[in-house]
Parts: C-alpha cells; structure tokens; sequence
C-alpha cells in the first residue's frame, strides 16, 4: 500500500528544482557509487556507510569544536511500538528508513517531511522472535529492497515507494523471517534469515535486483555429503538454526561477502546436537557472484549460550594486511586475515567467565562450568551478551574499533524441549544473576592491533544504541534512558548530549544536505536529525 | 486480535453473512439468536474462553517450556514467583483466578504493572492462543489447591506496621504512610511471601540484582544516593530516575531533589538500601508473620 502524498507539494518541488532551489536528485545508485559510497559523504548508502562496515562519516562541519552547539533539526514520528532499529540511507537529499512493522518511507532528508510511505501488510500470526522490528534498506538503480517479517524481500520504486516486485524466500510459519538491512552488491539483493529461535536451517540468499529471482543461497547449516555436515548429531542440521540476522560486508576487490552467522539450535542446550554445529556462530567469505564458501571461521564452537556472532565485522586495512575485525556478542574482540580466515589476535574486551584456555588456532574455549544445566549456571556475559545488534564503527584516524559492550551476567539453564515445527525452540531458560554480578554499559574503544580497551565512557545501565565515528572527531551514541551522546572519539569525554524521550535500539548515521550536515538516530517512535544552529 | 474482541467480532460478522440466504422466518430466528448471543455475551465468554486443552498432561508438558521461555524470567521456575512476578502456583490469584482471565493477562497484560502483552517485550516469543492456553494447563498443573493459611494474625499485623515495627514511616499502604520506600499495598499479590520475609530481614538484596530493563521501567528506583551539593550540603535518599546526566532523588524527609549531575560536587550510589536491617532480635519471626499477614489480607482481597 502506498499512500500518495500531496500533490500540490509535489507541484512546489517542481517549481523550486527550476527556480534553482532544491536539490536535484541524482542518476540512480549504480554498484561503482556503492563501491565508491565514502567518496560522496553526504549520502549515506549502504546500512553501514560503506561495504568495509566502517560506519564512519567523513564529514567534519559538525566537530569537537562546535558540537557542543548541535541541535534537533527536526523529528519523524511512526507512531508505531516496539523497538525502533531502523538505520536510515539517504541520497541526494532523500532519506529511506523502515520502521519496525515493516513499513518503509521517504523523508525529505532537510525537513523530515515524508515523500511516501510503504506499509507491508504482515500476517497477524507472526510470532518473530524479539519482537517485531526492521533495520533498514538497501539502494540499487532506482529502487530500494526490503526484508520482512514473514520473510518476504520486497523491491519498491524508490521515487513512489510503488512495489517492483515481492518475493517470499521461506514460509514464516516455519519461523523464518528477515530483520535485517538487505546489501545490494553488483545487481544482486543479499539477505540473511532470522529464527534461530525457531528451529530453522539458515540461509544466505541472493536476488537479482531487477526481477527478484533468486540467484543462489547459501545453507549455514551443511546438508548431506557436504563439508561440514558431520559437526551435527544425527538430524539435527534439519533444524540447526545458524541464522544470518545482520548486515554483512562486501570487498569489491575480491568479490567477497563476509558474511557472519547466529546460534545453533536449540540455543541453550547442546545436548543432541554434539560437534562443531558449522556454520553457526561463523564468519563467512562467500563468492559474491555465486554464494561458494571461501573461508570460514567459527567464533564460539558447539554454543550453549545463544551467542550470534551476528555483529557487523569492519574490513580494515593496514599495509598490506588486509583484516577483518568483530567485537563478538561473547566478549571478545577478534582479528583475522581477511585473504585466509585465519584468526590473528583475540582479547576480551568485556567481562567474561565462560573461558581460561584458548585453542591451538588462538580461539578462547568454554569452560566446563560454563554449561547450563537444568538447575542453572551463573554465566557471564549474559544471554543477551557483551553486544548485540548495535553497530560499531572504525576510525582510520584514530585507529580505534568502537563498540557498545553490555556488563552483565545471566543464570543458563537447560530444558529436554523437543522441536515442533514453527515453535520457539530455545531448550534453556534464562534469568539474571542472583549475585551482585556487573550490570551496566560501556562504549569501548578498541585498539585492532593489541586488543587493548583504549578507553571506555560509562553508561548507567546496559543499551542497545550503536557507535558513528566522524572526520569532525566525534563519536556518536545513544543510551537505554534516551540520550543522544557526542564523545571526543580521541578521547571517550562526553561533548553535547540531548534528551530524545525514548530509549535507542537504533544505530546512528551521519548525512548532508546543501553542505549542511545532520546527524541522524531512532529512538523511541521517532527518528531524529540534527545539526547545527 | 486475541480471543476476547475476536468472539465478539465473529457473533457480528456471522449474522449478516447468514441472513443474505435463508428466508425471513429463518431471519427473524437468526436476528433473535443474534440478539441473544449479545445479551448474553459475557456469560457465553466465560463459556467460550474454556481452556481446550484442560487436564491434559502433554499439553502441560509443552506449557512448561513455553513458561520457561516466555514467563518464568519473572515468575521464577516451577512458576513459584521470583522477585518480580507472582507466585502463580497460587490457586486466587489478584488478576483474576478463570482461564478467561489468565487468558486476558497473558495476551493483553495487566495495565500498571509490569506484566507485557503477550510478544511485545524482548522477553521470549510471541505466543499463539494454543501455547497460552498450554501455558494456562501447566500453571493448573502446579497450582496449589489449598494453600496454608498465614501464620499470622493480621489485625496485630497493622498494629505493628503503623506501630512500634516503624514500617510505616517509610512505605505506604491503602494511601496511609511514609512515601521514601515502595508503596505495599499490592506487594503480597505481586511477590512471594519468600521474598517478602527476604525484602524485610536482608533488604539490600533486591537492590543488588534483577533491575534489568525488560522488567523495570526505571532501574535506578530505590537505589540509595548521597549528593554533594555546590553549596556543600550533603543530601541523602533515594533515587526515583536517573541518566547519564540528571538525577531526580526524594531525601529522607520526602523532599523532591532535581540535579544536573554536573553541578553537583559528587554523587555517591549504593546498592545498600536505606531501610534498616530488620533482624529477628529487631522483629521476631511472629511478628514478621503478623505484618506479612497484614500485607497478605490487604494485597490479595
């Protein structure tokens, strides 16, 4: 359904793009332009900026010196509930962004004013997960990809918000649903499923951007007679989850997707399910064209703790390394050689106890006492883990990897849940410690080449918000009590802040429009631009 | 959406649709069953909100696990109240004892309390009506049939409450009382009787875990604060919200304080409650059990 917006607005923007006023909206986004995304800083092309996964800006009017001086530009309301993880694109002065009951819309991006809005009818007897909640678009040609809830990818016009064409990749009564920012590389729309919950055998799918078939997918979970399918227990790859929930990144010089994946099911029990369980909790180096593995890395093997490694990994280049970094949902910050998969460093960058021993490859191991059990263990991070969802960012400048880590610790226990078809599956409970264990929240600033916690800014409590690192040497964040935060991103001290009224699930962008820059972040039901006086 | 507006929803809808093929005496007969049905409604409701797996030992089964995930963060395992939510294994509970209401309070949640609707926290999954309804055969499958009566006398609970045991000089109960600790009135429908002898002999405990966002509107509440103000006076009581930058606290006179953080020459928190230790040498266990008597007779009337 697209709701029209007013003609004679309509008639208005005509008369100023003659009159010389108005931004005059480009070509289409080719792949050279995504490819080429930190070339034009005012747009904001991809979910993380960039294909590297940097979301970094290199727009630097809004900076240490004058950023005590931002201020709310304007405010977008949805209206709708829930948790609102949209990040928007913008480009050329419009703004695409979703909201978390699939709806997607355009804004012009100076105003906030809306151009359409999209609304994908979901079916009343979705059940997602974590409830409903949609991160954001992707851009090619002249239209902009969704993902949905029912695990429909949707191509809309991007002048009219007008659906292309719809597509259903699994059957939501299964458990299957998208979530994520689709990634558009070449003339492909590539997506990851949701439903680790579910019992789902997870997937990579790509799309041919102009008529939505599908062109390959990728299983995270090995079928018969494929490497890997010996690291699952009997049949239970058939229901072996390893979902793929988050944004991955793209090198165009090699043509690869890295590509990170979620938890085995059931999440909290590992009984019936013995070995490795590939690909879950992996990073993948897929062929971009065909969706063949190239490498792997497994960060957390056979997990019992519904720890994703879902989390954005950033390409960073150093020399003639070529590197790909992740703050994992366990705790650990990892360092591998993007050319071979093989794992360089890992440090621990928040507080944990499931490991004291690491591998031969360097990989931390589960201690024995870390397994829940039906009575339950005292497990830390907690289920929810060290990160999430909530994006980090790279600084070339600073040479920091910013991530917002969580402080807490949860009791894990264990359930003999047998699987029924499109019923949460987790096998486990989980409830907060009962000790006076960490709870609270820290952006931390990471070190790529040591590990080493540079410096951290403390939250009051835990959040959900993710980082923007800027060329004006800002770091941008959010918190669970509805703070938008600028910090010295040299430094971690605290520069402006503004009470939003709502608590960010959200990560921020940065854009600009006719040489002025805003800064842009969800939280509570709206979306909030902002800039200087 | 959930079953109570769609009955009445469907005894609307199906009208219409039936008299557009059957003869006028067939009509009137449908408009009267119609008539009936709505006059009947709430009757007929409880009727229809009959739990359709009642007894069955299997569905109890698959209710546990679907308790574990979605309800027992809060109401503890074994479904025997944690420190935020009930014990439900109690046959009267405050919302409601029927599967209607039990059916309610889990897809809709109880408005001014922390219980969600079904599948709108990042706590589980959304439920269908099958799986509350399992849910609803596991808690019968536990309740307690006859529970023990209080040990205590309330009547002497009260006495000592507004009394000699002080309560009332920090909390409220029915609007009569002290405003710097949680309002009782509602605590025994809301916590264990476990929890509630915790709360009173080891009150710092509370403070210490649990305050997590997914059940907490304000996870600072309660926490005990000490403020230096510019002028350097010290200010003590405990914090009503908080964030990164502000600070609304009440003192222990009842005063309302609201600071930006950074004007203040320090903040101190505590995870150690203002409210006093009460050790069986300070209350005995009898008169613990009379004051929880009280709490018991007036939260869950």
């Amino acid at each position: 359904m697209t709701v029209p917006m007013n003609k004679l607005r309509g008639l208005c923007l005509l008369g100023l793009i003659v009159t010389g006023f108005a931004i005059e909206p480009r070509a289409q986004v080719t792949f050279e332009r995504l490819v080429n995304a930190s070339s034009e800083p005012q747009n904001w092309l991809t979910y993380s900026g960039d294909y590297a996964g940097n979301r970094f800006s290199s727009l630097d009017r809004v900076n240490t010196a004058n950023v005590h001086s931002l201020t709310a530009k304007w405010v977008y309301q949805t209206a709708a509930t829930g948790k609102f993880e949209t990040t928007p694109l913008v480009v050329d002065g419009i703004l695409y962004a979703t909201a978390q009951d699939d709806r997607a819309f355009a804004l012009d991006a100076r105003t906030g004013r809306p151009i359409w809005l999209f609304q994908h009818q979901v079916p009343s007897d979705i059940r997602p997960c974590c409830g409903h909640v949609n991160r954001g678009l992707a851009i090619l040609g002249d239209k902009v990809f969704l993902g949905t809830l029912d695990a429909h990818v949707i191509a809309l016009d991007a002048k009219t918000g007008n659906v292309i064409w719809d597509v259903a990749a699994a059957d939501y009564k299964e458990g299957y649903s998208f979530t994520l920012a689709p990634l558009a590389v070449k003339n492909l729309v590539i997506l990851g499923v949701s439903g680790g919950e579910y019992g789902i055998r997870g997937f990579i799918d790509a799309y041919d951007a102009d008529t939505g078939q599908r062109k390959w997918r990728f299983y995270t979970v090995p079928g018969p007679g494929e490497p890997g399918h010996d690291t699952w227990e009997g049949d239970s790859w058939k229901i072996g989850g390893a979902p793929a929930w988050m944004t991955g990144v793209y090198d165009a010089k090699t043509n690869q997707l890295f590509w990170p994946t979620g938890n085995p099911s059931p999440s909290n029990r590992g009984e019936g399910r013995a070995g490795d369980n590939l690909y879950s909790n992996s990073l993948l180096a897929l062929d971009a064209d065909t969706g063949k593995l190239n490498w792997y890395f497994q960060f957390t093997k056979h997990d019992e703790h519904d720890w994703d490694a879902t989390q954005v990994p950033i390409m960073i280049d150093s020399g003639e390394k070529h590197l790909i970094a992740q703050a994992n949902r366990n705790g650990f910050f990892y360092l591998i050689d993007r050319t071979t998969g093989k794992l360089l460093s890992t440090n621990a960058y928040a507080h944990t106890t499931w490991t004291d021993s690491k591998d031969a490859e360097g990989r931390p191991v589960p201690n024995q006492q870390s397994s829940p059990t039906p009575e339950g263990r005292t497990v830390c991070p907690g289920a929810l883990g060290a990160t999430n969802w909530m994006a980090p960012s790279f600084d070339s400048r600073t040479n920091l990897f910013y991530v917002t880590a969580r402080e807490e610790c949860d009791i894990f226990s264990t359930a003999p849940q047998p699987y029924e078809v499109g019923h949460a599956y987790y096998g486990s409970a989980y409830f907060p410690s009962d000790k006076a264990e960490p709870y609270s929240g820290a952006v931390r600033a990471i070190d790529p080449a040591s590990g080493q916690v540079k410096w951290e800014f403390r939250h009051i409590s835990p959040t959900w918000s993710g980082v923007l690192s800027t060329a004006g040497g800002l770091l941008f964040t959010g918190d669970a009590e509805g703070n938008f935060i600028a910090l010295d991103a040299s430094s971690g001290k605290p520069l402006w802040h503004f009470q939003m009224g709502g608590a960010v699930y959200a990560s921020p962008m940065a854009f600009a429009v006719d040489g002025k820059e805003y800064v842009a972040i969800a939280a509570g039901s709206s979306l909030y631009a902002f800039g200087l006086p | 959406m959930r079953a109570i507006p769609m009955y009445l929803g469907n005894s609307f809808a199906w009208s219409p649709t039936v008299t557009r093929t059957m003869s006028g005496q067939t009509l009137s007969r449908v408009v009267l069953v119609t008539a009936l049905l709505i006059i009947l409604a709430p009757s007929t409701l409880a009727d229809e909100m009959h739990n359709p797996f009642s007894g069955d030992a299997k569905a109890a089964k698959s209710g546990e696990f679907e308790f574990r995930i979605n309800c027992a963060f809060c109401h503890g395992l074994g479904a025997r109240g944690g420190g935020r939510g009930p014990d439900l294994t109690r046959a009267h509970k405050h919302h409601g004892d029927s599967d209607a209401d039990l059916f309610q309070n889990i897809s809709q949640g109880i408005p001014g309390t922390v219980m969600p609707a079904n599948g709108t926290n990042g706590q589980g999954v959304g439920m269908t009506d099958d799986e509350i309804w399992q849910i609803i055969t596991y808690l019968r499958s536990v309740q307690v049939q006859a529970p023990a009566k209080p040990a205590g006398n309330a009547a002497r609970g009260k006495e000592l409450f507004y009394g000699n045991a002080n309560c009332s000089s920090c909390h409220m109960v029915e609007g009569a009382g002290g405003r710097l600790g949680p309002d009782l009135t509602s605590v025994a429908a809301a916590r264990t009787v476990d929890s509630l002898v915790e709360s009173v002999r080891d009150p710092s405990k509370r403070l210490a875990w649990g305050l997590t966002e997914s059940t907490k509107e304000f996870a600072q509440e309660y926490q005990t604060v000490t403020v230096v103000t510019p002028d350097g006076h010290e200010i003590k009581g405990v914090t009503l919200n908080e964030d990164q930058f502000s600070l609304q606290m009440m003192d222990t006179a009842e005063h309302i304080h609201l600071f930006e953080k950074d004007k203040l020459l320090s903040i101190q928190k505590s995870r150690d409650s203002l409210m006093p230790i009460y050790n069986p040498t300070i209350l005995s266990d009898p008169d613990l059990d009379d004051i929880i008597a009280f709490l018991l007779s007036v939260g869950t009337k």
